[in-house]
Parts: structure tokens; C-alpha cells; sequence
């Protein structure tokens, strides 16, 4: 297995991880606490929106979260073994 | 047919399954009874993982704390659901990849160090202590409530059942009967909720009737609340009340005790690779929520409807529920000003009705006058959720005993019988000392119930993250970490909530914190001690950075 591209397979993972925690975060604490007042006097239907973040729609992005993060690590896995089993070959056909 | 009849014939229906099962499902290994024999499928664990998780308190005393708190009850919803974002992708999975059985595993392991699997032993066994007897305390009352049992033969039923699938079973006995008590428990939460849904908004989904008109025609639902709270002198249901750091810190708290709870992760070490544990947090987090969005929709149902059912209406003119959860202690009436109407409202000095949070789940379906098989549904539900909680945490508290104190510290040299067998008797003793403080429940254990998220988040969440992504840990730093957010954390709670519990006002807190968000502060220490010791003691040696190495990579275990 080459080190070099488990280097850049973790390098991605934590980049993905990341960005989806900052939407975690922005959603849930920023949205949904800090600024909830301000964005309760953006109405929808019957809903405040600062209100309806806290009580549902936070729960929703963190669905939406973990199934974007489960497809992306599938494919990042997917490309690492790719890699990994090119890296391989590579080093066979030096060899010879 | 009565409740009463409903009740007994839905009880005794979804015991026969949960016996049924963990006949079937019997532990032959250590590897069967700690995790399932680890071929659990994602979607199956997905659905063990949420009823595990879902105890009596999120049945039962959620939906009627928020219904109480209105918006400062997000720090709930958002706290219980938000933490899976952080296990899905900080934990699960390198825990599934390190391939072991339990979280001292890992800890020991990670920390080479005997010390820090024995503080990791301890912190599991306080932890999950705290959290099965809350758990055997509300299935007694469930049972003598609704079955009209006392208290103490109902905790002896509930001991009885998980006993038996526990001991035969283990983690595979668990795993498969979770999956049916969350059929049952959502089953439970669900029907109630889209009947009331139906009723007061005319919408079949609980969540969109939440946002809708009601069909009496007095506006939306929200607005409604908003409305009747602000008559009767109580606060603005839309609005918070709480200082906005304390809802932070009580959010953050939550959120990181349920990353860090031993009963929880332990799941992930049922599913056969680390595709599959990503997968099955996936499905965790929809199936939990499911109720979790829902809770908030009853809640504002149930609270419009007792406010309409009771405000200003002739105390003698009261229907059956009523009389019922008066004699229960759970509503209790005062006629202060003796005119023999009910004044519910906000002023303490006028308000003549107490209402406990636990009867809005429980009465809302007789409240609502919803059928009586709807109304003995909810019995069943709530025994799931308290059976199936308690049945993971003792299997904490039982691998924690046989496997990491024995096997891995005093004992190595047992064989796997053994070890098999002594797993099969701590979770026997176990099961009698959660039954007894079930039935004789020191005052402060439902208090402490709750914290049980701090020492989780002050504890274990730091040192399996930093673990994970700070392969120059050491052992040094991880242990004073857990130590030092262990006991800030422990002893700002037992100041405040054991000690001097009259002192726990907003303004004695540290930085306005409540105990509830102290956790949060606990972590922060927790990384704070963890990062500075570290730094001035050597790095750990090689095969252990190489073992992290490992972790991080997909592949086989």
C-alpha cells in the first residue's frame, strides 16, 4: 500500500468531514440558536423560519448530512483502492 | 373493548415477540454475545441503534418537556439528533475499522496503557449505572400506571424480561429484539400523532399540520399557541427564554455526550465492515428521526388541546381523563378563588392547575378522545423504549466487567467459557441492583438521569476523537483529559444538583452555564489538559502511530 495515496485518501476524508461539519454547525447552532430571533420574522405557512430550523429543519440537514457523507466516502473509497492497487502494479513493473 | 383490555392483550403480545426472539437468537461466543457475531446488517442495526437510544425519556418525557419549555425545548431535539452527525463521521466508523469489542478496547489499546482502560472502565460502568436505573424507574412506572400494578412487581416484570434476553442472548439477543421494540415504540409515537394531526389540522402528517390552519378556524396552529400563551399570561410558545449561551452549551452537551456513550457506540461493532457502519448511522439518524421531528408537532398539539380542554371550563364538568391522572398526583387542581372553574394560567399566584410534563405524551390520546386501542398503544410503546434502553446499557456494564476488568486487566488467562459465563453473571447482578434502585429510587437518580450526556461528552467523545485524528496522543495527555473533564464535570453537577441545589440559579452558574451544558465545558477542558500534557511528554511509540494509521484506512479490519 503507498503512502502517498493514503496520504491524500485522509487529506480528502478530513477536507469532506469538514465542510460538512461547518454546515452542522451553521445550521444548527448558528441558525437554529444564535440567530433564530432574527430569522423568526421570515414567515413561512405557519411557521417562523428561525423556529421551524430549531424544531425540524435542523434535523433534516443532519439526515441530509450523514447520506452525502456516506456517498462521498464510498466513492473516495472507491478511488483509494483504485489507486492503491495502481500504486502496486506500478512497483511490480519496476521491479521487473 | 376497554384500555384496560387493549393494554394487557398489546403488553403481553409484544412480551411474547421479545421472548420469542431471544429464544431464537441465543449467544454461543464471546463474539456472538459482545457483538452479535459482528454480520448484523446496516438497516437492522440502524433500527436496534435507534431504540437503543431512544429511552423512556425520549418516549415518554420529551414531547411534554418541550410542550412546557416551547422553543427553548430545541436544545432537545437539536442535542439528541445533532450528536449522530458527529458519531456518523468522527467515530463510527475507525472504531468499526479498530475491530474490537467495547470502547475500553479501544482505549486501552489506542493508549497502551492498563491505567487508561481501567479510567475508560469506569467511566462506561458510572455512566451507564446512572442511565439503566432512570430506565428500570420508568418502566415501573409505565407498568403501575397503566397495568395497575405497583411499582415494584412492575419493575420485577421489567427485570424478569430483559433478564431473560440479555443473559441467553447478549448483544445478538439485544440486537435482534431492539429491532422489534422500535417497531413497536414508532409504531406507538406515530399512530397517536397522525390522529391528532388529522383531528386538529386536518393534515395526515403530523409534521406539515404542524405548520397548518387549524380546522376550528382560529389561524395557524402556531399562531394559536402563541396567542392562548400570551392570554393566559404564560410565555410566548415560539419564543425563548433561556439565555441564548445556556441553550448553546446545553445544546453542544447533548450533542457530544451522544457521540460519546458507550451503549451507542458499542452498536457500531455489530455491523460486518466499515461501509456498514457509515450506512447504519445513516439509518440511525432517519429512523430516530422519525420521533424526534415528530415529538415537537405533539407537543404544540397536546398543549393547545389541554389549554382549550381546560382554561375556564366547570371543574365538575371535567371528563373520565381527568379524575384519572388526578388520581396519579399528575394533574392536581386548587380552586383558589373557590368559583369552582378551572384558571390555568401563567401568574403562580392565581394558577389553580399543576400538569406534570409526563402526562402529555401518556393522556394526550384520552385528551384528543382518541380510540381505545390508540390510547393502550402507548403502554406498549413506552415499555420498548424503556426495556430496549436498558437492556444496551447492561450489556455496557456486563462487557465492561468480563471483558476489559477480567479478561483484559486481572484475568487473561480465562478461557472463553469463562468469560462467557461471567459476562452472563455481571449482567445478572447488574440486573438486580438496577432493579432495586428501580423500586427504591433515591430522589436524585431521575435528576442525574441527564447527565449521564455530560460525563459522556467531558469523558470518552475528547479522548475517541483525538484518538482518532491526533495520531501524537499519548497516554499521558488522554488520561489526565478524561480525568480532569470527568471530575469538573461530575462535581459541578453534584454542587448544584446534590448538594446545594438552591444555589442553581443563572446567576451562580459558571458563565450562566446550567449543570445540564456543563458538559460542554468538561470537553473543552478535556482537549485543554489532553493538548498540554501531551506536549511536554514523549510521543507514543511506533506500532500504536501505526495502529492509527491503520484506523483512518478502508479495508478489511
Amino acid at each position: 500500500m503507498s503512502s502517498s495515496s493514503a496520504h491524500s485518501y485522509w487529506k480528502s476524508n478530513i477536507k469532506l468531514v469538514l465542510s460538512l461539519l461547518s454546515v452542522w454547525f451553521l445550521i444548527s447552532f448558528v441558525c437554529g440558536i444564535l440567530f433564530v430571533d432574527v430569522l423568526d420574522n421570515i414567515r413561512f405557512g405557519g411557521f417562523k423560519l428561525g423556529f421551524w430550523i430549531a424544531q425540524q429543519g435542523s434535523i433534516l440537514t443532519f439526515i441530509a448530512l450523514i447520506l452525502i457523507y456516506i456517498r462521498a466516502m464510498d466513492k473516495l473509497d472507491s478511488q483509494y483502492k483504485q489507486a492503491a492497487s495502481d500504486d502496486v502494479q506500478n512497483t511490480e513493473e519496476e521491479a521487473k | 373493548m376497554s384500555v384496560q383490555m387493549w393494554t394487557y392483550l398489546f403488553v403481553f403480545l409484544s412480551f411474547g415477540l421479545y421472548i420469542g426472539i431471544a429464544i431464537w437468537s441465543r449467544a454461543g461466543s464471546t463474539k456472538e454475545f459482545y457483538v452479535a457475531g459482528g454480520g448484523v446488517h446496516p438497516v437492522a442495526n440502524g433500527m436496534a441503534t435507534a431504540a437503543d437510544w431512544m429511552s423512556a425519556a425520549s418516549f415518554i418525557s420529551m414531547t411534554g418537556l418541550i410542550s412546557f419549555l416551547g422553543r427553548d425545548g430545541t436544545f432537545y431535539l437539536m442535542g439528541w439528533t445533532g450528536g449522530y452527525v458527529l458519531l456518523a463521521m468522527l467515530l463510527a466508523p475507525y472504531l468499526r475499522k479498530f475491530g474490537k469489542f467495547t470502547v475500553p478496547d479501544f482505549i486501552g489499546d489506542r493508549y497502551y496503557s492498563q491505567t487508561a482502560r481501567l479510567v475508560a472502565v469506569f467511566c462506561a460502568i458510572v455512566i451507564s449505572f446512572i442511565y439503566v436505573c432512570g430506565q428500570m424507574q420508568g418502566a415501573g412506572i409505565v407498568f403501575s400506571r397503566f397495568l395497575e400494578v405497583d411499582v415494584t412487581t412492575g419493575v420485577i416484570i421489567g427485570m424478569a424480561i430483559v433478564f431473560f434476553y440479555a443473559v441467553l442472548g447478549g448483544m445478538k439477543g439485544i440486537t435482534y429484539t431492539q429491532v422489534a421494540q422500535y417497531c413497536v415504540l414508532i409504531f406507538a409515537f406515530m399512530v397517536p400523532a397522525i390522529f391528532i394531526s388529522m383531528m386538529m389540522t386536518g393534515q395526515v402528517i403530523p409534521q406539515i399540520g404542524f405548520g397548518s390552519e387549524l380546522v376550528d378556524g382560529s389561524g395557524y396552529l402556531l399562531d394559536r399557541l402563541d396567542g392562548l400563551s400570551q392570554e393566559l399570561g404564560f410565555a410566548t410558545y415560539t419564543e425563548g427564554q433561556r439565555s441564548t449561551q445556556d441553550v448553546f452549551f446545553i445544546t453542544a452537551a447533548l450533542m457530544f455526550g451522544t457521540a460519546g456513550l458507550p451503549h451507542v457506540i458499542i452498536r457500531f461493532f455489530t455491523v460486518p465492515n466499515v461501509r456498514d457502519a457509515r450506512r447504519s448511522a445513516g439509518y440511525a439518524m432517519i429512523f430516530i428521526a422519525i420521533l424526534y421531528t415528530t415529538a415537537p408537532t405533539v407537543a404544540a398539539f397536546a398543549r393547545t388541546n389541554l389549554i382549550n380542554s381546560v382554561s375556564n371550563a366547570e371543574y365538575s364538568a371535567m371528563p373520565d381523563w381527568f379524575r384519572k391522572w388526578e388520581t396519579t398526583n399528575l394533574i392536581s387542581f386548587d380552586d383558589k378563588n373557590n368559583d369552582g372553574k378551572i384558571q390555568y394560567v401563567g401568574d403562580a399566584e392565581q394558577n389553580e392547575l399543576t400538569v406534570s410534563a409526563d402526562i402529555m405524551v401518556m393522556a394526550n390520546p384520552e385528551i384528543a378522545g382518541l380510540p381505545n386501542w390508540v390510547i393502550a398503544l402507548v403502554t406498549a410503546g413506552a415499555l420498548a423504549a424503556a426495556l430496549s434502553t436498558a437492556a444496551g446499557l447492561l450489556l455496557v456494564i456486563s462487557t465492561s466487567v468480563a471483558h476489559d476488568m477480567l479478561k483484559r486487566t486481572f484475568m487473561p488467562s480465562i478461557t472463553e467459557k469463562q468469560e462467557l459465563l461471567s459476562a452472563r453473571i455481571s449482567i445478572f447482578i447488574a440486573v438486580l441492583i438496577a432493579g432495586y434502585v428501580g423500586m427504591n429510587p433515591p430522589a436524585y437518580v431521575a435528576q442525574v438521569v441527564a447527565f449521564a450526556f455530560g460525563l459522556a461528552a467531558a469523558s470518552f467523545f475528547p479522548a475517541i476523537v483525538l484518538g482518532i485524528f491526533q495520531k501524537k496522543m499519548n497516554k499521558q495527555g488522554a488520561i489526565s483529559g478524561m480525568a480532569a473533564g470527568f471530575i469538573f464535570t461530575a462535581s459541578y453537577i453534584i454542587y448544584f444538583k446534590l448538594i446545594n441545589p438552591a444555589a442553581s440559579t443563572a446567576d451562580n452558574w459558571l458563565f450562566g452555564i446550567s449543570p445540564e451544558g456543563i458538559g460542554t465545558l468538561g470537553t473543552i477542558i478535556n482537549v485543554a489538559f489532553a493538548y498540554t500534557i501531551a506536549s511536554f511528554t514523549p510521543d507514543p511509540p511506533d506500532d500504536v502511530q501505526e495502529l492509527v494509521e491503520n484506523i483512518r484506512l478502508p479495508g478489511e479490519a
